[in-house]
């Protein structure tokens, strides 16, 4: 497996708030990695400094091989480094094709207007909203826009995606759905790193968890593992979590 | 597509009309025509940061007055006049492209003051250097030569022509990838940077673009007219006109410009003629008017659905002769 972001004792304050804290570790390209931790502990800040939101007040970010500690968010995505947001960011006026157009033309590869509309049919169809491609985008209900998140950020054809809180706000059966099209992005090739704070999720499809607490990075390996560590049911899951995780003798 | 071909079919009548005044029309109807040309062009270039970007710029007369002085002040050392203007049109547009870099870092109503800030403050650096501008005893201009109608039919071919273009570039912008970056940073900035849009220079280009044409319409504006002074080309009024033409047409349009400005600027010569105390407050009402009931324009508004409900109105009360219903 190739490596296709690493981070080295990132950090970031914000006046004297350590958001992030020495924080370090790498993808591999093709993988799913789950993003855990508290609220407040870092986790959004931390994709915001990844791509380029936010400047690093310390340490280095490579992606695909290039040193990109010092990029704008414009740069993050046409090097194929995408995201989504916690709360869903549509263009309200355009329609729901154009919008997916956004990606392929400025973060894509497509050339014109018209090849980027094109493109986009191809994604619309691929998230399953081909049939809103004409309505506008501001009237889709929440489970359609964050489909509509992920089809714009697909058209930019990242290398690497991270996923904040795609989840937040459905039902079991949407985030059933939403689980599958994760998987199916994962199988053209594309890293995930997703953001999730319900554990069944994270669980089901992580191959490997990172867990952040205080800004700090305090476990990253195997799923399995990563549930039993000490810091992590004291920080994050809680002692009765864990001991029903242990009781239920989780597949992990 | 039937729609959009009336409405071109519309403006070339339009056009049409506002250039053969001078075959039949007196000196006064020409100046009109000329007035109804450089806002028109005006409105247009405004539409490219306030329409499609969706920036509240109201740096138009900073624009407009600079273009006034270079032009003038290149005339008066020997550059010949279509170069002047076209010395003017440069300086306004790098003029528009520095200040861009700094003062698009802001947004909305902060934007709107600086924007704002930057008339009074060109005004006043304009009045203080004496030994360039003249300061507040204002510059002659080299006169154009001619008797006043051709001079005047001249102008108004010149505007017109920069009307033209400027209505050509919107329509480049509006269906190039530059005014798709637009519309995607009217909509949503944080979203537009995330998808790849390179925002800072994007707006730059609107800005420049909203800037270039109202110095162009200002140099040959100041060797119409002749003499110019701060306060005239400067002028806050001029600021706060454009933007208000352009939403009474429909900001964001192709066409809304034209059609606002062409809307204001007769209104406006009915004001003055009917009522010369009032004129200033009637524009308050307007740009009152405007925000309750016409927030997307003239263009927007549903026409059929309004005549329908006229129509209905009147069938339903058929006999009352005092009209009140």
């Amino acid at each position: 497996m190739t490596e296709i972001l690493r981070l080295e004792h990132v950090g970031k304050s914000f006046g004297g708030i350590r958001a992030v804290n020495d924080v370090s570790f790498s993808l591999q390209q093709g993988e799913i990695i789950g993003l855990i931790g508290p609220n407040g502990a870092g986790k959004t800040t931390l994709v915001n400094l990844i791509t380029g939101v936010h400047p690093l007040s310390m340490g280095k970010v490579f992606f695909d091989g290039e040193d990109v500690s010092r990029q704008q968010a414009y740069q993050a995505a046409r090097r194929g480094l995408a995201r989504t947001f916690q709360i869903v960011q549509p263009f309200p006026r355009m329609t729901v094709l154009e919008n997916v157009a956004a990606g392929a033309l400025f973060g894509g590869q497509a050339g014109s207007v018209n090849a980027a509309l094109e493109m986009s049919r191809a994604e619309l169809a691929f998230v399953g909203l081909e049939d809103f491609a004409d309505t506008p985008a501001s009237s889709l209900a929440l489970p359609n826009r964050k489909r509509l998140e992920l089809a714009k950020s697909l058209a930019m054809r990242p290398k690497a995606l991270m996923l904040d809180e795609v989840n937040a706000g459905l039902n079991a059966t949407e985030i059933d759905g939403a689980l599958e099209l994760i998987r199916k992005i994962a199988d053209r090739g594309v890293t995930i790193l997703i953001i999730e704070h319900l554990m069944k999720v994270v669980l089901s499809i992580s191959q490997r968890i990172l867990v952040l607490h205080h800004g700090e990075l305090i476990a990253d390996g195997d799923p399995g593992d990563v549930i039993r560590n000490p810091r992590v049911v004291e920080a994050y899951l809680g002692s009765k979590f864990a001991a029903r995780v242990q009781a239920e003798g989780h597949h992990v | 597509m039937m729609k959009s071909l009336l409405h071109y079919v519309a403006l070339v009548l339009w056009l049409a009309l506002i250039a053969s005044t001078p075959l039949f029309a007196d000196n006064y109807t020409i100046r009109i025509a000329i007035s109804l040309t450089m806002f028109s062009a005006m409105a247009v270039s405004w539409n490219f940061i306030g329409g499609f970007t969706g920036y509240p710029s109201f740096s138009t007369a900073a624009f407009f007055g600079i273009g006034c002085y270079v032009g003038a002040i290149a005339q008066r050392n020997g550059v010949p006049l279509v170069l002047a203007w076209v010395l003017a049109s440069v300086f306004v547009a790098v003029f528009a492209a520095l200040l861009g870099a700094i003062i698009l870092r802001l947004k909305g109503h902060y934007f709107a003051i600086g924007s704002i800030a930057i008339v009074e403050v060109t005004r006043l650096i304009t009045s203080s250097w004496g030994s360039l501008t003249g300061g507040g005893d204002g510059l002659n201009v080299p006169l154009l030569q001619g008797n006043p109608q051709e001079v005047a039919s001249f102008v108004l071919y010149v505007m017109l022509s920069i009307l033209v273009l400027a209505f050509c570039t919107s329509i480049y912008v509006d269906r190039s990838k530059l005014g798709f970056a637009l519309k995607c940073i009217s909509q949503n900035e944080d979203a537009a940077n995330m998808v790849g849009v390179n925002t800072t220079v994007y707006k730059i280009i609107a800005y420049t673009l909203s800037a270039v044409f109202c110095g162009t319409v200002g140099a040959v504006y100041a060797s119409w007219i002749g003499y110019i002074d701060p306060t005239d080309s400067f002028s806050i009024l001029l600021t706060v006109k454009v933007p208000v033409m352009v939403l009474l047409g429909g900001a964001g349009t192709v066409f809304g410009p034209i059609v606002g400005a062409g809307a204001f600027i007769l209104l406006e010569e009915v004001f003055w003629a009917n009522f010369l105390e009032w004129n200033r407050a009637i524009l308050g009402l307007i740009i009152v008017f405007l925000i309750f009931f016409l927030p997307n324009g003239l263009l927007k508004l549903d026409y059929n659905r309004l005549f329908k409900r006229l129509i209905n109105k009147k069938a339903r009360t058929p006999r009352t002769m005092d009209g009140t219903s």
